[in-house]
């Protein structure tokens, strides 16, 4: 797979707003949780995908503070400062929660229990590398909270990311330059243009915002892209072929 | 008669040395033994290793631990969150060291350094700069890091209920890193919020067993760190308290 070299700063600065918006990311990627599920949502526009599954599926939130069952957030006198999730914002629990040490609660992450993880990206690469935890810059405060223990060890990794940076680099790319968080983990990746499949053949885009063309995002992703959009739509993309975190070596 | 009841947070605090590993239960303010903390430097033992999933908020409990000089070094998985003002400045200025941990493998290290289990292997960080240095080894047919086993002199951690052989509950997300720590600690120090007669606590709903505990102090309206940070207070040591007087 060839690296494209891309000037996406001067394709972007042409364009206001095409394309999903941060609730409709949620909303596509909502689509994908499916009944039964155990999920964790990371911070930002991933936490958002709870309100938008599909009414009649039943999916428990895992926390990773120690709570199965996180409910929504609490009412002025509901709030519990000792019932926080793991951006420690206050939550709710529901009927049927449970409550768990750390040790638990990351045996569950790493021994393979929860089976959806959505988290937010700097950048993710063509074989799945995930890089969201830090940009390596010489001055940062490091800090990596659970991130690389729920990539290494939840069966399903969707990422939630605007398609590019604010300055319009490509954060699609045939390999990350920040520090990763964990090698050949991501799933599947949802931006504000498009669905796009982590495949063992390379990143198969399968869906399109509306009025948005595969060379327009081909133009602002730093890796060539497969188009699947024709042969297969969404639901019907033969995912034999998609990258498993189980099963892909490292 | 068992009775690991102490009457003060400084009668608690008084044997935690210069150079000690110290853990500190709490995920942000959820389970924070705010008032141990607040012993401790009282106490002014320095020099200290603490061990946290944060580096604590405003400049009361960890924060104001840290600010007053006693942690040499900070043990977590992520130090930066809101309202963290004292970390940050001494991380940068070189004069606090941090072992950055991601924070399963940092649960895992306190579980294993608690059940006697010197080092263990597992795939987070496989492949970041967090595994540089680390063995690496392959099971089948995938890659692990070594990681160590983690123990300390003492832990301090926050109970909503205790008996005096030291049997713990915990409240909703304040449990996170307690019972583990417990475990780990040469010596545990609990503060609770109620303290019960024995038969108290159902055994079945017994969360840390008293094996795991040595001394315990009933704070029955333990002060809440958010509130601090909100009302600006700073916690300044008390110089003449405790095993002093």
């Amino acid at each position: 797979m060839s690296t494209l070299a891309t000037s996406n700063q001067h394709a972007n600065s042409q364009v206001a707003q095409v394309g999903w918006n941060r609730e409709q990311m949620a909303h596509r990627c909502a689509q994908d949780i499916e009944e039964g599920s155990y999920v964790n949502l990371g911070i930002g526009i991933p936490e958002k995908v709870a309100q938008y599954v599909p009414d009649g599926r039943e999916v428990i939130y895992h926390t990773e503070n120690g709570l199965l069952g996180m409910g929504n957030s609490p009412s002025a006198d509901e709030l519990d400062p000792d019932l926080i999730n793991a951006g420690k914002k206050p939550v709710t629990a529901i009927p049927g929660a449970a409550y768990f040490h750390h040790g638990d609660s990351f045996a569950m992450i790493r021994g393979n229990h929860i089976d959806v993880c959505v988290l937010g990206a700097m950048q993710v690469s063509e074989k799945g590398d995930l890089a969201n935890w830090s940009t390596g810059a010489a001055d940062a405060i490091p800090a990596v909270g659970g991130a690389m223990d729920l990539v290494a060890g939840v069966k399903t990794i969707y990422i939630i990311t605007q398609h590019t940076t604010k300055t319009g680099d490509a954060k699609i790319l045939a390999e990350c330059s920040f520090p990763l968080t964990g090698q050949k983990v991501v799933n599947r990746i949802y931006t504000d243009l498009c669905v796009i499949d982590v495949t063992n053949k390379g990143l198969a885009l399968i869906e399109l915002a509306p009025g948005i063309s595969f060379d327009y995002v081909q133009a602002r992703t730093g890796v060539e892209l497969l188009n699947a959009t024709e042969q297969l739509d969404a639901k019907g993309f033969d995912n034999s072929s998609v990258n498993s975190s189980r099963e892909v070596q490292s | 008669m068992i009775n690991k009841i102490v009457a003060s947070c400084a009668t608690a605090v008084a044997n935690i040395k210069d150079g000690d590993t110290v853990m500190i239960g709490g995920f942000g303010e959820a389970g924070s033994p705010v008032e141990l903390i607040h012993a401790l430097i009282d106490h002014g033992a320095k020099n200290l290793t603490v061990v946290n999933n944060n580096t604590g908020s405003g400049r009361v409990g960890l924060a104001a631990l840290i600010e007053n000089g006693q942690v040499a070094k900070m043990i977590c998985s992520y130090p930066r969150t809101a309202n963290s003002l004292v970390f940050p400045e001494l991380y940068r200025s070189g004069k606090i060291e941090l072992e950055l941990v991601p924070q399963g493998t940092l649960a895992e290290r306190i579980r294993a350094g608690g059940a006697g289990i010197p080092a263990f292997f597992t795939k987070t960080s496989v492949g970041t700069p967090l595994a540089e240095g680390k063995e690496i080894r392959n099971f089948e047919g995938d890659d692990y890091v070594m990681e160590r086993g983690l123990k300390a002199d003492f832990a301090l951690i926050k109970a909503k209920q205790a008996d005096r052989y030291g049997n713990l509950t915990f409240n909703k997300t304040a449990r996170n890193f307690a019972p583990i720590m417990a475990m780990a600690a040469t010596t545990t120090l609990v503060q609770t919020n109620e303290m019960v007669e024995l038969g108290g606590i159902d055994p079945e709903n017994v969360v840390t067993p008293g094996i795991f505990v040595n001394s315990i102090i009933e704070i029955t309206q333990p002060q809440q760190e958010s509130q601090l940070v909100k009302n600006g207070v700073v916690y300044l040591p008390i110089k003449s308290q405790g095993a002093k007087a």
